[in-house]
Protein backbone atom coordinates (compact mmCIF):
# COMPACT_ATOMS: atom_id res chain seq x y z
CA UNK A 1 0.00 0.00 0.00
CA UNK A 2 3.59 1.93 0.83
CA UNK A 3 4.25 1.93 -2.47
CA UNK A 4 0.99 2.64 -4.20
CA UNK A 5 2.38 6.50 -4.75
CA UNK A 6 5.37 6.02 -6.43
CA UNK A 7 4.38 3.02 -8.78
CA UNK A 8 1.48 4.87 -9.68
CA UNK A 9 3.59 7.86 -10.67
CA UNK A 10 5.63 5.80 -12.33
CA UNK A 11 2.59 4.07 -14.62
CA UNK A 12 1.56 7.38 -15.33
CA UNK A 13 5.02 8.64 -16.52
CA UNK A 14 5.92 5.62 -18.54
CA UNK A 15 2.31 5.86 -20.19
CA UNK A 16 2.83 9.85 -20.89
CA UNK A 17 4.04 10.35 -24.35
CA UNK A 18 8.19 11.15 -24.18
CA UNK A 19 8.46 14.57 -25.65
CA UNK A 20 9.71 14.48 -29.03
CA UNK A 21 13.05 16.25 -30.50
CA UNK A 22 12.10 19.18 -33.24
CA UNK A 23 13.96 18.13 -35.99
CA UNK A 24 14.36 20.70 -39.74
CA UNK A 25 10.95 20.26 -41.10
CA UNK A 26 9.55 21.50 -37.67
CA UNK A 27 11.95 24.09 -37.57
CA UNK A 28 11.40 25.44 -41.26
CA UNK A 29 7.67 25.58 -40.63
CA UNK A 30 7.73 27.57 -37.53
CA UNK A 31 10.79 30.37 -39.02
CA UNK A 32 8.53 30.47 -41.85
CA UNK A 33 5.25 31.50 -40.02
CA UNK A 34 7.26 33.86 -37.98
CA UNK A 35 8.72 35.39 -41.21
CA UNK A 36 5.80 36.09 -42.67
CA UNK A 37 4.53 37.15 -39.34
CA UNK A 38 7.11 39.81 -38.98
CA UNK A 39 7.46 40.69 -42.58
CA UNK A 40 3.69 41.77 -41.79
CA UNK A 41 4.36 43.95 -38.85
CA UNK A 42 7.35 45.81 -41.05
CA UNK A 43 5.04 46.47 -43.72
CA UNK A 44 2.98 48.20 -41.28
CA UNK A 45 5.54 49.98 -40.03
CA UNK A 46 5.05 48.60 -36.32
CA UNK A 47 8.27 46.05 -36.15
CA UNK A 48 9.41 45.35 -32.67
CA UNK A 49 13.26 44.78 -32.11
CA UNK A 50 12.52 41.72 -30.12
CA UNK A 51 10.90 40.34 -33.23
CA UNK A 52 13.85 41.05 -35.32
CA UNK A 53 16.25 39.52 -32.24
CA UNK A 54 13.97 36.41 -32.05
CA UNK A 55 14.08 35.55 -35.56
CA UNK A 56 17.93 36.02 -35.91
CA UNK A 57 18.31 33.67 -32.63
CA UNK A 58 15.64 31.39 -34.70
CA UNK A 59 17.86 31.23 -37.75
CA UNK A 60 20.99 30.74 -35.75
CA UNK A 61 19.54 27.86 -33.94
CA UNK A 62 18.68 26.46 -36.62
CA UNK A 63 21.60 26.80 -39.07
CA UNK A 64 23.66 25.05 -35.95
CA UNK A 65 21.40 22.32 -36.09
CA UNK A 66 19.55 22.98 -32.67
CA UNK A 67 15.88 22.41 -33.70
CA UNK A 68 14.57 22.39 -30.23
CA UNK A 69 16.18 25.89 -29.79
CA UNK A 70 15.23 26.78 -33.56
CA UNK A 71 11.74 26.20 -33.12
CA UNK A 72 11.05 28.06 -29.71
CA UNK A 73 12.67 31.17 -30.75
CA UNK A 74 10.69 31.24 -33.71
CA UNK A 75 7.34 30.98 -31.90
CA UNK A 76 8.38 33.76 -29.45
CA UNK A 77 9.49 35.73 -33.08
CA UNK A 78 5.80 34.78 -34.23
CA UNK A 79 3.77 35.57 -31.18
CA UNK A 80 6.19 38.90 -30.99
CA UNK A 81 5.10 39.64 -34.40
CA UNK A 82 1.09 39.32 -34.02
CA UNK A 83 1.42 41.42 -31.11
CA UNK A 84 2.87 44.38 -32.95
CA UNK A 85 0.20 43.86 -35.51
CA UNK A 86 -2.95 43.53 -33.02
CA UNK A 87 -0.98 46.99 -31.52
CA UNK A 88 -0.19 48.56 -35.31
CA UNK A 89 -4.50 47.79 -36.14
CA UNK A 90 -5.15 48.87 -32.62
CA UNK A 91 -3.28 52.35 -32.73
CA UNK A 92 -5.24 53.27 -36.08
CA UNK A 93 -7.79 54.87 -33.96
CA UNK A 94 -6.64 54.49 -30.58
CA UNK A 95 -4.17 56.91 -30.52
CA UNK A 96 -7.14 59.76 -30.85
CA UNK A 97 -8.21 58.63 -26.68
CA UNK A 98 -3.79 60.17 -26.09
CA UNK A 99 -4.24 63.51 -28.09
CA UNK A 100 -4.56 66.87 -25.96
CA UNK A 101 -7.79 68.76 -27.43
CA UNK B 1 -55.50 65.43 -32.03
CA UNK B 2 -53.90 69.09 -32.48
CA UNK B 3 -52.01 68.62 -29.25
CA UNK B 4 -50.99 66.02 -30.93
CA UNK B 5 -49.66 67.04 -34.19
CA UNK B 6 -47.72 69.44 -32.14
CA UNK B 7 -45.94 66.95 -29.51
CA UNK B 8 -45.13 64.99 -32.63
CA UNK B 9 -43.96 67.70 -34.85
CA UNK B 10 -42.14 69.58 -31.39
CA UNK B 11 -40.25 65.74 -30.95
CA UNK B 12 -39.33 65.81 -34.53
CA UNK B 13 -37.81 69.49 -34.62
CA UNK B 14 -36.14 68.63 -31.21
CA UNK B 15 -34.84 65.56 -32.88
CA UNK B 16 -33.26 67.05 -35.61
CA UNK B 17 -31.92 70.06 -33.51
CA UNK B 18 -29.89 67.30 -31.68
CA UNK B 19 -29.13 66.09 -34.93
CA UNK B 20 -27.57 68.81 -36.44
CA UNK B 21 -25.84 69.53 -33.37
CA UNK B 22 -24.20 66.64 -33.23
CA UNK B 23 -22.89 66.29 -37.03
CA UNK B 24 -21.60 69.92 -36.93
CA UNK B 25 -19.24 68.26 -33.56
CA UNK B 26 -18.24 65.30 -35.49
CA UNK B 27 -17.29 67.19 -38.48
CA UNK B 28 -15.20 70.12 -35.95
CA UNK B 29 -13.36 66.60 -34.45
CA UNK B 30 -12.69 65.55 -37.96
CA UNK B 31 -11.18 68.76 -39.19
CA UNK B 32 -7.65 69.42 -39.60
CA UNK B 33 -7.01 72.69 -36.88
CA UNK B 34 -3.12 73.05 -36.45
CA UNK B 35 -4.24 76.37 -35.01
CA UNK B 36 -6.90 75.27 -32.12
CA UNK B 37 -4.27 72.19 -31.76
CA UNK B 38 -1.43 74.27 -30.92
CA UNK B 39 -3.34 76.23 -29.02
CA UNK B 40 -4.94 73.60 -27.07
CA UNK B 41 -1.34 71.96 -26.49
CA UNK B 42 0.49 74.84 -25.52
CA UNK B 43 -2.39 75.49 -22.73
CA UNK B 44 -1.89 71.91 -21.22
CA UNK B 45 1.50 72.38 -20.45
CA UNK B 46 0.69 76.02 -19.44
CA UNK B 47 -1.74 74.84 -17.13
CA UNK B 48 -0.07 71.70 -15.82
CA UNK B 49 3.29 73.16 -14.99
CA UNK B 50 1.58 76.91 -13.59
CA UNK B 51 4.76 78.11 -12.10
CA UNK B 52 7.63 77.30 -15.26
CA UNK B 53 7.97 80.23 -17.31
CA UNK B 54 6.12 79.62 -20.80
CA UNK B 55 10.29 80.69 -22.53
CA UNK B 56 11.21 78.22 -20.15
CA UNK B 57 10.10 74.84 -21.29
CA UNK B 58 12.69 74.70 -24.53
CA UNK B 59 14.86 73.94 -21.47
CA UNK B 60 13.52 70.36 -21.32
CA UNK B 61 14.16 68.77 -17.77
CA UNK B 62 15.41 71.92 -16.41
CA UNK B 63 12.55 73.61 -16.32
CA UNK B 64 11.15 70.40 -14.40
CA UNK B 65 13.67 70.09 -11.54
CA UNK B 66 15.27 73.09 -9.88
CA UNK B 67 18.46 71.32 -8.91
CA UNK B 68 19.16 70.18 -12.58
CA UNK B 69 18.88 73.66 -14.04
CA UNK B 70 21.28 74.96 -11.39
CA UNK B 71 23.89 72.47 -12.46
CA UNK B 72 23.37 72.83 -15.89
CA UNK B 73 23.27 76.87 -15.80
CA UNK B 74 27.02 76.05 -14.25
CA UNK B 75 27.74 73.59 -17.15
CA UNK B 76 26.44 76.61 -19.50
CA UNK B 77 29.40 78.52 -18.77
CA UNK B 78 31.76 75.79 -20.47
CA UNK B 79 28.84 73.69 -22.34
CA UNK B 80 29.70 70.64 -23.79
CA UNK B 81 28.76 71.42 -27.67
CA UNK B 82 31.25 74.44 -27.67
CA UNK B 83 33.60 72.08 -29.89
CA UNK B 84 30.77 71.21 -32.24
CA UNK B 85 29.61 74.83 -32.53
CA UNK B 86 33.44 76.31 -33.36
CA UNK B 87 33.58 72.98 -35.87
CA UNK B 88 29.72 73.91 -37.06
CA UNK B 89 31.42 77.62 -37.69
CA UNK B 90 33.89 76.87 -39.72
CA UNK B 91 32.74 74.03 -41.67
CA UNK B 92 29.54 76.49 -42.55
CA UNK B 93 32.17 79.04 -43.71
CA UNK B 94 34.19 76.61 -45.64
CA UNK B 95 33.44 76.78 -49.57
CA UNK B 96 32.65 73.51 -51.54
CA UNK B 97 34.82 72.09 -54.35
CA UNK B 98 32.90 74.44 -56.72
CA UNK B 99 33.31 77.30 -54.50
CA UNK B 100 29.91 77.87 -53.63
CA UNK B 101 29.11 77.53 -49.74
CA UNK B 102 25.81 76.85 -47.43
CA UNK B 103 24.76 80.13 -47.73
CA UNK B 104 24.08 80.25 -50.81
CA UNK B 105 21.49 77.31 -50.57
CA UNK B 106 19.53 79.28 -47.79
CA UNK B 107 17.53 82.42 -47.44
CA UNK B 108 19.91 84.95 -45.34
CA UNK B 109 22.59 83.29 -45.88
CA UNK B 110 21.70 80.89 -43.51
CA UNK B 111 21.89 83.19 -40.57
CA UNK B 112 19.40 83.01 -37.82
CA UNK B 113 16.92 81.30 -40.10
CA UNK B 114 16.90 77.78 -37.74
CA UNK B 115 13.16 79.09 -36.60
CA UNK B 116 11.70 78.47 -39.60
CA UNK B 117 12.36 75.10 -40.29
CA UNK B 118 10.96 72.26 -40.98
CA UNK B 119 8.96 74.44 -43.77
CA UNK B 120 6.18 72.53 -46.33
CA UNK B 121 7.78 72.27 -49.52
CA UNK B 122 4.85 73.18 -51.97
CA UNK B 123 6.48 71.93 -55.04
CA UNK B 124 7.58 68.75 -53.71
CA UNK B 125 4.29 68.24 -51.36
CA UNK B 126 6.46 67.16 -48.13
CA UNK B 127 8.14 68.74 -45.39
CA UNK B 128 11.68 69.57 -45.54
CA UNK B 129 13.81 69.94 -42.17
CA UNK B 130 16.99 71.67 -41.99
CA UNK B 131 18.91 68.33 -41.84
CA UNK B 132 17.29 67.52 -45.02
CA UNK B 133 17.91 70.81 -46.72
CA UNK B 134 21.69 70.55 -45.77
CA UNK B 135 22.10 67.47 -47.44
CA UNK B 136 20.26 68.76 -50.25
CA UNK B 137 22.63 71.79 -50.19
CA UNK B 138 25.66 69.16 -50.36
CA UNK B 139 24.23 67.29 -53.27
CA UNK B 140 23.43 69.84 -54.86
CA UNK B 141 27.04 71.89 -54.94
CA UNK B 142 28.51 68.07 -55.78
CA UNK B 143 29.66 67.02 -52.11
CA UNK B 144 28.35 63.44 -50.20
CA UNK B 145 25.31 64.21 -47.84
CA UNK B 146 26.54 63.58 -44.38
CA UNK B 147 25.13 60.82 -41.39
CA UNK B 148 21.90 62.11 -40.24
CA UNK B 149 22.40 61.23 -37.14
CA UNK B 150 25.61 62.95 -35.37
CA UNK B 151 28.89 64.21 -36.16
CA UNK B 152 28.83 67.03 -38.94
CA UNK B 153 24.92 67.24 -39.02
CA UNK B 154 25.15 67.79 -35.32
CA UNK B 155 27.67 70.48 -35.92
CA UNK B 156 26.01 72.31 -38.71
CA UNK B 157 22.92 72.21 -37.29
CA UNK B 158 24.53 73.58 -33.64
CA UNK B 159 26.09 76.45 -35.42
CA UNK B 160 22.30 77.42 -37.32
CA UNK B 161 20.86 76.90 -34.39
CA UNK B 162 23.24 79.35 -32.55
CA UNK B 163 23.08 82.26 -34.80
CA UNK B 164 18.91 81.75 -34.20
CA UNK B 165 18.78 81.90 -30.91
CA UNK B 166 16.12 83.46 -29.05
CA UNK B 167 13.98 83.84 -32.13
CA UNK B 168 10.65 82.55 -31.66
CA UNK B 169 9.85 79.29 -33.29
CA UNK B 170 7.33 80.47 -36.62
CA UNK B 171 6.42 77.50 -38.90
CA UNK B 172 4.04 78.31 -41.44
CA UNK B 173 1.49 76.03 -42.52
CA UNK B 174 0.33 76.92 -46.08
CA UNK B 175 -3.51 76.69 -47.31
CA UNK B 176 -2.71 73.41 -48.74
CA UNK B 177 -4.33 70.11 -47.79
CA UNK B 178 -1.19 68.50 -48.23
CA UNK B 179 0.63 70.48 -45.58
CA UNK B 180 -2.51 69.64 -43.15
CA UNK B 181 -2.25 66.18 -43.91
CA UNK B 182 1.74 66.58 -43.17
CA UNK B 183 0.32 67.93 -39.66
CA UNK B 184 -1.74 65.38 -38.88
CA UNK B 185 0.14 62.41 -39.97
CA UNK B 186 2.64 63.72 -38.00
CA UNK B 187 0.10 64.32 -34.92
CA UNK B 188 -0.93 60.84 -35.42
CA UNK B 189 2.32 59.26 -35.29
CA UNK B 190 3.46 60.96 -32.10
CA UNK B 191 0.38 60.14 -29.87
CA UNK B 192 0.29 56.46 -31.40
CA UNK B 193 1.73 53.35 -29.31
CA UNK B 194 4.08 50.97 -30.82
CA UNK B 195 7.32 48.89 -29.65
CA UNK B 196 7.55 46.12 -27.36
CA UNK B 197 7.12 48.75 -24.23
CA UNK B 198 3.93 50.18 -25.91
CA UNK B 199 4.82 53.38 -25.35
CA UNK B 200 3.89 56.62 -27.57
CA UNK B 201 6.37 59.69 -27.38
CA UNK B 202 3.65 61.06 -25.61
CA UNK B 203 3.64 58.70 -23.14
CA UNK B 204 6.84 59.98 -21.87
CA UNK B 205 6.50 63.49 -22.42
CA UNK B 206 2.95 64.68 -22.24
CA UNK B 207 1.73 62.16 -19.68
CA UNK B 208 4.82 61.94 -17.33
CA UNK B 209 6.92 65.37 -17.93
CA UNK B 210 8.93 66.20 -14.99
CA UNK B 211 8.89 62.40 -13.93
CA UNK B 212 11.76 60.09 -13.07
CA UNK B 213 12.58 57.08 -16.06
CA UNK B 214 15.19 55.35 -14.35
CA UNK B 215 17.52 58.10 -13.58
CA UNK B 216 16.17 60.26 -15.92
CA UNK B 217 13.72 63.62 -15.74
CA UNK B 218 11.63 63.45 -18.75
CA UNK B 219 11.43 66.75 -21.00
CA UNK B 220 7.94 67.99 -21.87
CA UNK B 221 7.33 67.72 -25.03
CA UNK B 222 6.35 71.50 -25.26
CA UNK B 223 9.59 73.17 -27.26
CA UNK B 224 11.38 69.95 -27.31
CA UNK B 225 12.67 70.85 -30.38
CA UNK B 226 13.65 74.07 -29.96
CA UNK B 227 16.97 72.75 -28.21
CA UNK B 228 18.07 70.94 -31.04
CA UNK B 229 20.80 69.80 -31.59
CA UNK B 230 21.79 68.57 -28.25
CA UNK B 231 24.91 67.25 -26.56
CA UNK B 232 23.83 64.49 -24.16
CA UNK B 233 25.78 62.59 -21.75
CA UNK B 234 24.69 59.61 -21.92
CA UNK B 235 25.43 59.68 -25.71
CA UNK B 236 29.16 61.42 -24.97
CA UNK B 237 28.45 63.54 -27.87
CA UNK B 238 26.30 65.43 -30.31
CA UNK B 239 22.95 64.28 -31.41
CA UNK B 240 20.33 65.86 -34.36
CA UNK B 241 16.78 65.79 -34.35
CA UNK B 242 16.78 62.65 -36.30
CA UNK B 243 19.11 61.21 -33.62
CA UNK B 244 16.53 61.76 -31.27
CA UNK B 245 13.71 60.39 -33.19
CA UNK B 246 15.33 57.09 -33.62
CA UNK B 247 16.72 56.80 -30.33
CA UNK B 248 13.12 57.09 -29.31
CA UNK B 249 11.84 54.46 -30.65
CA UNK B 250 14.67 51.92 -30.03
CA UNK B 251 13.87 52.71 -26.28
CA UNK B 252 10.34 51.50 -27.12
CA UNK B 253 12.00 48.02 -28.63
CA UNK B 254 9.92 49.89 -31.82
CA UNK B 255 12.39 49.35 -34.91
CA UNK B 256 13.05 52.55 -35.81
CA UNK B 257 12.53 54.33 -39.40
CA UNK B 258 15.19 55.64 -41.86
CA UNK B 259 16.37 59.15 -40.62
CA UNK B 260 14.19 61.91 -42.25
CA UNK B 261 11.83 59.15 -43.03
CA UNK B 262 8.22 60.93 -44.06
CA UNK B 263 7.22 60.13 -40.73
CA UNK B 264 9.78 61.75 -39.01
CA UNK B 265 9.84 64.49 -40.98
CA UNK B 266 5.68 65.24 -40.22
CA UNK B 267 6.08 64.68 -36.93
CA UNK B 268 9.10 67.13 -36.48
CA UNK B 269 6.78 69.31 -38.25
CA UNK B 270 4.18 69.06 -35.75
CA UNK B 271 6.11 69.43 -32.73
CA UNK B 272 7.01 72.95 -34.30
CA UNK B 273 4.42 74.03 -35.26
CA UNK B 274 3.02 73.67 -31.77
CA UNK B 275 5.74 74.80 -30.16
CA UNK B 276 5.48 78.23 -32.47
CA UNK B 277 6.47 81.30 -30.57
CA UNK B 278 8.66 79.60 -28.14
CA UNK B 279 12.49 80.87 -28.43
CA UNK B 280 14.82 78.45 -30.20
CA UNK B 281 17.41 77.79 -27.54
CA UNK B 282 19.53 75.54 -29.70
CA UNK B 283 22.61 73.98 -29.05
CA UNK B 284 21.47 72.45 -25.81
CA UNK B 285 23.39 69.97 -23.35
CA UNK B 286 20.61 67.12 -21.63
CA UNK B 287 22.25 64.80 -18.94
Amino acid sequence: MKLSLPLAMLLALSLAPAARAANEADYKSAYSAAEAASKEAASLRHQWTVTVSALAAAKKAGDGGDFNRAVAAAKEAEALAKASIFQAISEKEAWKAMEIR
Amino acid sequence: MKARSSILLGSLSAALVAFALTSARVVAADKIDPVADAKAFQNFFFQKFPTVKHEDFVNGPYSMNEDMKRQWQEKEEFPPYEFALDAGKEMFATPFKNGKTYADCFPNGGIGIRQNYPYFDEKEGKVVTLELALNRCREANGEAPYSYVKDEMASLTAYMAFTSRGKPMDIKIPDDPRALAAFENGKRYFYTRRGQMNFSCASCHVQSPGERIRAEILAPALGILNAMPIYRSEWSGMGTTSRRFVTCNSQTRAVPLDPQADEYRDVEYFLSYVANGLPISGPGARP
